[in-house]
């Protein structure tokens, strides 16, 4: 997990509010997992302060894409970047998805809502490349907010769009779209990121069908590296239920560890 | 951070412990130390001040715990620990391995907590000395912390004093009504040095919801928008007691940390920079060598306390 202070913005694209960032960063690159983090400085000076934790969205021995949603000043900053410019990151971060627990042959469910989408077209690739078929659903409030369509397709890999306002796809939340797939057939797993809302109601649905699941959860970080203590969720472990640090043991969390509230 | 090739003798003099360079991290913001590794060779630093320890394990507060405002942060963390054995079972040992200070930031529930935090820690080895945390909210006493009044910061620093084997440095806590009064009942008391300031009693407001941005409703403020309170603070106390003064405060820079000495303090400590840049520390190391060095200053202890008051 180095510090890369000289990594280069190489390539924005655009959609409204969101933005997938290529960037040439090869320590961070090399060694990023689906489903970790890296905290992006977006300002030089003191305001905003903190680096902003964002999920990796692709990796390759030469850097690494990040996809965000302008949802404050931080992003905002961020978003005004060009190809060219230097960027300041941390990372890889955090634990990621077991990419091998859904096992060779065999089925997983990704359900992305909104900016969640951002760390499972790189699981998918991965599961795809360790012989699991990934089936990716990813759900929004309404078309403009499930931009990655298109990067699924041409990647070649089978997705199932909802939108909230019935604009594209099915109708209703990704969660009813996916109780509805789970009739059909059941994944060996299912991995998701999105609203805590949504992960909620996923986890209840999964857990009633005895199906293991995989959650990123997200939250405002301090340091992104347990030091602040600042990120924490209910988790269970061993010696109970308490607040765990998302940005160390996370942020992605076996299902049934994830206490919901 | 290279320092060595400077010349500048860069020692900080606590008298009871002499310091590899002014630079420590301050408790809360450094984990226990171990997390930073990574991130730098933490022989560089002076020392490493960890996170606050009650005696067992402590929860903390519900989230949202963090708040970023204008050039800073609110925190309601609600010092979540480990705990005394966990921490002399599992970090102590990685610790003593590396040749740097290590100070142990004391908390406690009420007076007999902090005393029976140092009793187990004066039987372990590699501790260099304990910052006592007097900002803890007292359970008998409606959540009154010992920092707010002379007098029960004296019986409680009194008391450690007398209970320890190590040196005793006692934070002060900038929200009383003169930080002048109880860094001297602290000094009167015993306590080998005094550190300042711990975070400003802070709020923050969704104006939207109407609702407070932290779970904990309050929490204290940290990072450059605190910077010109404590530099006001550890002047006034550093020219008021003779103990030695660690100052802290929203310091980024190595300028911003060469402010504080010139100030007074004989030492700083790193907050929440090191959340923004988890080797601030040992660049701040390096940025102090480096200016004493353009300036003439042969040795960065000569900078302590020269603020020249017209």
């Amino acid at each position: 997990m180095p510090i890369e202070r000289d990594a280069r913005l190489r390539e924005v694209q655009i959609w409204g509010d969101f933005f997938r960032f290529g960037i040439d960063a090869p320590a961070a690159g090399r060694d990023a997992r689906p489903g970790q983090f890296v905290m992006v400085k977006v300002s030089e000076g003191t305001s905003p302060l903190l680096r902003r934790p964002l999920g990796i969205h692709d990796a390759n021995p030469g850097g690494l894409d990040l996809f965000f949603k302008v949802a404050g000043k931080g992003t905002e900053i961020l978003s005004r970047k060009k190809p060219g410019d230097r960027l300041d990151l941390i990372g890889p971060l955090g634990k990621g998805f077991t990419v091998a627990a859904a096992g060779r042959g065999r089925t997983a469910f990704l359900v992305g809502g909104g900016r969640g989408i951002a760390p499972l077209y790189y699981l998918a690739l991965e599961l795809a490349k360790a012989g699991t078929r990934p089936v990716v659903f990813y759900g929004g409030r309404s078309l403009a907010d499930i931009p990655l369509r298109e990067r699924f397709e041409r990647a070649g890999l089978e997705y199932h769009c909802s939108t909230d306002d019935g604009s594209f796809g099915f109708a209703g939340f990704v969660t009813a779209l996916v109780a509805r797939e789970l009739e059909k057939a059941e994944p060996a797993l299912i991995y998701a990121c999105g609203p805590d809302p949504m992960m909620k109601a996923l986890a209840g649905i999964a857990a009633s069908r005895r199906v293991p699941a995989e959650f990123s959860l997200e939250s405002m970080m301090g340091c992104g590296i347990g030091a602040c203590w600042g990120c924490v969720h209910r988790i269970r472990g061993e010696s109970g239920t308490g607040w765990v640090k998302i940005c160390e043991e996370g942020p992605v969390f076996p299902g049934e560890r994830i206490s919901w509230t | 951070m290279d320092v060595r090739g400077t010349g500048v003798d860069l020692t900080a003099d606590l008298g009871f412990l002499e310091l590899r360079n002014p630079v420590l991290t301050a408790s809360g913001t450094f984990g226990y130390g171990l997390e930073f590794e990574p991130y730098m060779d933490l022989v560089t630093l002076g020392g490493i001040v960890v996170k606050g320890l009650y005696y067992g394990p402590r929860e903390g507060n519900p989230p949202p715990r963090l708040v970023e405002t204008p050039s800073g942060l609110i925190n309601a963390i609600g010092l979540q620990g480990i705990g005394v054995e966990a921490f002399a079972e599992k970090v102590l040992p990685k610790l003593r391995r590396i040749d740097t200070a290590v100070i142990v930031n004391v908390c406690g529930a009420d007076d007999d907590e902090y005393a029976a935090v140092v009793e187990f820690l004066d039987r372990q080895e590699g501790i260099a000395a304990y910052e006592l945390n007097i900002s803890c909210p007292n359970v008998k006493k409606e959540g009154a912390c010992p920092a707010l009044l002379p007098q029960t910061t004296f019986d409680l620093v009194k008391r450690i004093k007398a209970a320890s084997r190590r040196p005793i440095i006692t934070k002060l806590s900038p929200n009383v009504t003169s930080i002048i009064e109880i860094a001297q009942a602290a000094e009167e008391a015993g306590t080998d040095a005094l550190a300042l300031i711990n975070t400003l009693l802070a709020m923050a407001v969704d104006l939207e919801t109407r609702r407070p941005k932290l779970g904990n409703v309050y929490g204290g403020l940290s990072g450059p928008a605190v910077k010109p309170v404590a530099l006001r603070m550890v002047h006034q106390v550093a020219s008021r007691v003779r103990v030695p003064v660690i100052g802290m405060g929203g310091i980024m820079s190595g300028a911003d940390a060469l402010e504080f000495l010139v100030a007074g303090a004989a030492a700083v400590e790193i907050g929440t920079a090191s959340f923004v840049d988890p080797d601030a520390a040992a660049r701040i190391v390096g940025e102090i060598a480096r200016w004493c060095e353009a300036h003439g200053v042969a040795a960065v202890r000569d900078v302590v306390g020269t603020i020249k008051i017209p």
